[in-house]
């Protein structure tokens, strides 16, 4: 039985910090059936071969958003990658390139943890609402206007296709600004301006140069380059017009 | 053992196909510029009179420029060709007759308003002639 195996060869970029002063690529032979997701060979090379190996994982099933890695050098979630769409190998895995590297597969988060922060990702009502009041009405319409942004997952994948991050990692980058978007399109909210002060920075929306690869790579069918595009427009309106509202007479 | 490793960028445009692309975007920049160059110089001849005007056309003329001119003719298409597929990452949701409008509507407006300014701009020049 175990000659009829089949096995592909999984390269994973090493990174021990206190044995190693930078990363190095390291062979695995995994065995493997169709319905195989590169996390799942990561975990028989973690169970099975080397139990050294570190890497983020929690629901397998797309939703928690911790797996993210390059695959072939492209940002996807291991666990809905199949390595049946990757023979016959080697597949190369390495931690999601812009950030750095923890451990292994593990990168560090902090800094796009704190951009999040940053955002007040949550609604900021407009008016103080009592209970007797009843609940917001949203129309089909005004729930289209943010929806798809709340599909965001925090995977990060889209921090790993854009260069602007890489090159300068205080952008607070096509996620957070997705989510920005995403709280500033509800029509109950009522935080824009609390916002802009994120977003109309040079670590805002003024650090994207539309590259765009960030919509491709987003596992949720998000669009980050429409959200952080759109609000150049709104950034731009939002200095202009200062000069003929004068400070503090807006409510 | 805290000592997160950073990767360097050097050659990142290198890494993608679609980074390739991007780059290429950017590069044909420099052909719009230059063609806002060579009209700029035309301007400045025509103000210095007839002979230098007439100068400028005939370099116009030379094979060499007729070269360049096709050059930049042809990265100033592909200039507007990835600007038009990625205006509509730049918009936000327009609705027409309660339809949300597509991002390849967006993107055939674009060239369809191009076409008709080229059109307009060529029937003027050859209508003053």
């Amino acid at each position: 039985m175990a000659e009829s195996l089949k096995t592909i060869d999984v390269e994973v970029l090493r990174y021990r910090p206190e044995q190693e002063s930078e990363p190095v690529w390291q062979r695995y032979t995994v065995p493997y059936t169709d319905d195989m997701s590169v996390l799942q060979a990561l975990q028989q090379i973690k169970d099975d071969q080397d139990g050294s190996l570190s890497f983020r994982w929690s629901c397998r099933m797309a939703i928690c958003g911790s797996c993210g890695m390059m695959v072939n050098g492209k940002p996807h979630l291991s666990c809905q990658t199949f390595l049946r769409d990757l023979l016959p190998g080697p597949v190369r895995i390495e931690a999601l390139t812009h950030f750095p590297i923890e451990r292994d597969l593990v990168v560090s988060v902090d800094g796009f943890v704190k951009k999040l922060e940053s955002i007040q990702p949550y609604i900021i009502p407009k008016e103080p609402r009592t209970l007797a009041q009843g609940e917001y009405r949203q129309s089909p319409a005004q729930l289209e206007q943010f929806e798809q942004f709340s599909g965001c997952i925090n995977c990060m994948l889209c921090y790993s296709a854009c260069p602007q991050f890489g090159l300068d990692p205080s952008f607070t980058g096509p996620g957070v600004l997705a989510l920005l978007h995403r709280y500033n399109a509800d029509s109950r909210d009522g935080g824009q301006a609390q916002r802009m002060e994120v977003l109309g920075s040079t670590e805002g929306v003024w650090n994207c140069t539309a590259v765009g690869y960030c919509s491709e790579v987003c596992p949720k069918g998000v669009d980050p380059a429409n959200a952080v595009n759109q609000n150049k427009v709104n950034s731009a309106k939002d200095y202009f017009l200062r000069f003929l509202s004068p400070r503090g007479s807006k409510s | 053992m805290n000592r997160p490793y950073v990767r360097p960028m050097a050659g990142w445009w290198k890494r993608d196909p679609f980074f390739m692309r991007y780059m290429a975007r950017e590069l044909t920049a420099f052909a719009v510029g230059a063609y806002a160059v060579i009209l700029c110089v035309g301007v400045l001849r025509l103000a210095q009179g007839e002979a230098a005007w007439n100068g400028w056309l005939a370099a116009l003329r030379s094979p060499l420029s007729i070269v360049l001119h096709a050059v930049l003719l042809f990265a100033m298409a592909v200039h507007a060709k990835s600007w038009f597929e990625i205006m509509p990452k730049t918009m936000p949701m327009i609705h027409v007759g309660g339809r949300r409008l597509g991002a390849q509507t967006i993107t055939r407006a674009g060239w369809a308003a191009t076409l008709i300014a080229s059109l307009v701009l060529i029937a003027l020049v050859w209508g003053w002639r």
